[in-house]
C-alpha cells in the first residue's frame, strides 16, 4: 500500500490473512484499524471491500489509504450489511473483544459465505506458566495488563474450535502461529501457538 | 481577516458573479417539464482551474445559504458561510481545488427564483413559479459546469439540503463526479422533518401580506410568517444541549420580569435570527426551496443505483451525534442503500455538541475526514 507515496511493509499476520483472500473478492474487514490489509488487497489482489472500525484515529488513517470505511458498532451495528453482499469477511484479532462473539459470528456467516477470523491463544505455554506462578497470562500475544485491556473474552484453540462448531461453522483451514507470528505447523497447537487464523464456512 | 484554527489566511476579497445561462434559445426544461425562458445563476470561484481541468470542487448549498461561501466581499466584517473549510491550507485547499459554489435554482440571492421578474409578465413570477425538484438544482449546477469549461468533478460536497443535491447529481451522472461528499443530509425527509416544514410554510402563507403571493405587487411581504418559520426551523439547527450551554435560562434583562414579552435570552436569541432573516431571504424562495426537500425520495426509485453501479462515485457520508433534524439515521440509511449496491462509501458519526448546524462549525475531527478523504491518492479503490 502507499503511504504518502512510500511503500510500507504488511504486518506479518495480516500479510497471511492476504494470502487467503482469492484475488478478485469483495472483502469486509471488520476491525479494520488503519486499513492496512484492505488497501494491500485493493491495490495488489484487485479487491475491492469496506472497514469497518471504531476507533477515530484507525478510521482516519484507513480514509487517508484510500480504504472506504464505516465507523460502527459490531455488537450492535452489523445489521446494515445486506445478506451474502460480501465473498469474505475478515475479524482479525477482534473477536475475543467483543461483548457477543456468538451474535457477531452469526451476523458475518448472513453477510459473506467465508470468514477469515484469527485470534490470540489463551492456552499458550507461557500464559499457562504465568498463571501457575499466580500471574495473568501476558506475552506478545496478550500484550495488556489486566485491568488495562480490551479482551473481554479468553479461550483456548481447543475452546475457540468448539465454539466454532457450535455455531454451525466449519473450520477449513487453521494456520498455527507461533509467538513471533511465523506459521508453525505441527502436533500442539494448543499448547504451542501464540494465536492462529482460520477460514471458516458455513457448516 | 478572520482566521481559522489551522491558522491560514483565507481567500480575501471575493465578489459573486451572475451569468445568464438559460435563454429562450436555450431555455431550462424542468424535471415536471415545464420551462424557464431566462435563468440567471449567481456564483463564486475559488483557486485555479487547472490544465487537465481535473481539480474542480463543487459546492452546494444548504436551505438559506447563497453563492458566497468563502472569503470576504469588499468592506464586509463576516465571511462566506462556510470559510472556515474552504481557502489555502484548509481542508478544501484552494491552493490545490478550484472550488465553485452557485446560488440554486429558486433561491433568492442572485440566481433567479419565484420574486425574480417573469419576462412573460414583466412582474414577479410569486406562485407562478414552478414547482421545482432536486433534478433541476442539479440541471443547473451542470450548466455552469459547461459554462467554466468543468465536466467532471474531483468533488461534489454539500451539507443539509446542499448533500441532497450532491446525492441526486451523483447518482444520476456518476460519471460526473468522483467523490461525493454528504454532510448531516438525508435521502428522505422523516414525518416529523416534513410536519416542520409545513408549519414553516403555513406561518408563511397565512399571513396577511402574503396575498396569494402577490405581495411584491401589493407592496408588502409577509415579514412575520418568515420571522416565525425562520424561528421556528432555527430551533431544529441546534441541539437541547446547544440551547441549554448558550442560553440556559438566562434572563435577557438581567433578572426575570415576568410577562409575554422577551424575558428568556433564548427568546431574544430567537427575535434576532428571525428578524435579521428577512433582509436576506425571500418568503416564496423559502416555500419553494422546503418543498423541493419534502418530496426528494431518489432511493424509491428501484432504479436509483443503476448508474452509479457502473460508474462507481466514492461517497463520504457524516452525521453528528447531537443532530435531530437529519439525525445519524438519516446518513446511515444512505450509506446503506449505496453500501448494498456495493458502492464504496465511507461513513463517520462525529461527535459535537451543537445540532445540525455542526456542519458548518469547525470541527477537527469532522475537518480533518473531508481534507483526508478530498486528498488521498485515489486510484487505488477503483482496482
Amino acid at each position: 500500500m502507499t503511504d504518502g507515496g512510500r511503500m510500507t511493509e504488511l504486518r506479518a499476520d495480516l500479510a497471511l490473512v492476504a494470502d487467503l483472500i482469492p484475488a478478485g473478492s469483495r472483502v469486509l474487514d471488520l476491525g479494520c484499524g488503519s486499513g492496512d490489509l484492505l488497501a494491500h488487497l485493493m491495490t495488489t489482489k484487485h479487491c475491492r471491500g469496506t472497514g469497518v472500525e471504531i476507533d477515530p484515529g484507525g478510521v482516519l488513517a484507513a480514509i487517508r489509504q484510500g480504504v472506504p470505511t464505516i465507523e460502527l458498532n459490531l455488537d450492535t451495528q452489523l445489521g446494515q450489511f445486506r445478506d451474502s453482499s460480501y465473498d469474505v469477511v475478515v475479524l482479525s484479532r477482534t473477536l475475543q473483544a467483543v461483548h457477543r462473539p456468538g451474535v457477531v459470528l452469526n451476523e458475518m456467516t448472513r453477510i459473506a459465505p467465508r470468514l477469515v477470523v484469527s485470534m490470540p491463544n489463551f492456552g499458550f505455554w507461557r500464559h499457562r506458566l504465568r498463571l501457575v506462578g499466580g500471574h495473568m497470562p501476558r506475552s506478545k500475544d496478550l500484550p495488556f495488563d489486566w485491568h488495562d485491556t480490551p479482551n473481554l473474552h479468553h479461550a483456548t484453540l481447543i475452546d475457540l474450535e468448539a465454539f466454532f462448531a457450535s455455531q454451525r461453522l466449519q473450520v477449513e483451514r487453521r494456520i498455527v502461529l507461533d509467538e513471533e507470528g511465523r506459521p508453525r505447523p505441527g502436533r500442539g497447537a494448543n499448547l504451542l501457538a501464540g494465536s492462529a487464523i482460520y477460514v471458516l464456512g458455513r457448516a | 481577516m478572520s482566521r481559522s484554527l489551522s491558522g491560514s489566511e483565507g481567500v480575501g476579497v471575493v465578489s459573486t458573479s451572475v451569468e445568464r445561462l438559460f435563454t429562450p434559445a436555450r431555455p431550462l426544461v424542468l424535471a415536471n417539464g415545464e420551462v424557464l425562458t431566462e435563468v440567471d445563476v449567481a456564483f463564486e470561484t475559488y483557486g485555479t482551474l487547472n490544465a487537465a481541468r481535473d481539480n474542480a470542487v463543487y459546492i452546494c448549498h444548504a436551505l438559506t445559504g447563497d453563492a458566497h461561501v468563502a472569503g470576504y466581499h469588499e468592506g464586509a466584517t463576516s465571511p462566506g458561510w462556510w470559510d472556515n473549510l474552504i481557502g489555502p491550507g484548509r481542508p478544501v485547499d484552494t491552493d490545490t481545488w478550484f472550488v465553485v459554489c452557485s446560488n440554486l435554482l429558486g433561491g433568492c440571492q442572485g440566481t433567479t427564483g419565484p420574486s425574480s421578474t417573469n419576462p412573460a409578465t414583466g412582474r414577479a413570477y410569486g406562485l407562478d413559479f414552478p414547482l421545482l425538484d432536486m433534478a433541476d438544482f442539479v440541471t443547473v449546477h451542470r450548466a455552469l459546469g459547461e459554462h467554466l469549461g468543468v465536466q467532471r468533478w474531483h468533488a461534489a460536497i454539500g451539507g443539509s439540503l446542499g448533500g441532497m443535491q450532491v446525492l441526486d447529481w451523483s447518482l444520476r451522472f456518476p460519471e460526473e463526479i468522483e467523490l461525493a461528499v454528504l454532510v448531516a443530509s438525508s435521502s428522505r425527509l422523516t414525518a416529523q422533518n416534513i410536519a416542520f416544514s409545513a408549519v414553516g410554510r403555513q406561518a408563511i402563507m397565512r399571513d396577511t401580506s402574503f396575498h396569494s403571493g402577490r405581495f411584491a405587487d401589493e407592496g408588502t411581504s409577509p415579514d412575520t410568517g418568515l420571522a416565525i418559520a425562520r424561528m421556528m426551523a432555527h430551533i431544529t439547527y441546534l441541539s437541547e444541549e446547544a440551547f441549554n450551554e448558550k442560553f440556559g435560562r438566562k434572563s435577557q434583562h438581567g433578572q426575570i420580569a415576568r410577562g409575554f414579552g422577551i424575558d428568556f435570552a433564548v427568546e431574544s436569541y430567537l427575535n434576532h435570527q428571525g428578524e435579521t432573516f428577512l433582509s436576506r431571504f425571500d418568503p416564496l424562495s423559502y416555500l419553494y426551496l422546503t418543498r423541493v426537500m419534502d418530496y426528494f425520495d431518489p432511493f424509491a426509485d428501484v432504479d436509483a443505483l443503476d448508474a452509479v453501479r457502473r460508474h462507481p462515485v466514492n461517497y463520504l457520508v457524516m452525521s453528528f451525534d447531537t443532530d435531530w433534524r437529519f439525525s445519524t439515521e438519516h446518513s446511515r440509511r444512505i450509506v446503506r442503500a449505496l453500501e448494498s449496491s456495493e458502492t464504496p462509501v465511507t461513513f463517520r458519526e462525529i461527535e459535537s455538541p451543537w445540532g445540525h448546524d455542526s456542519f458548518l462549525l469547525e470541527i477537527p475531527a469532522y475537518h480533518d475526514t473531508i481534507r483526508a478523504f478530498l486528498e488521498c491518492p485515489r486510484g487505488v479503490v477503483d482496482a
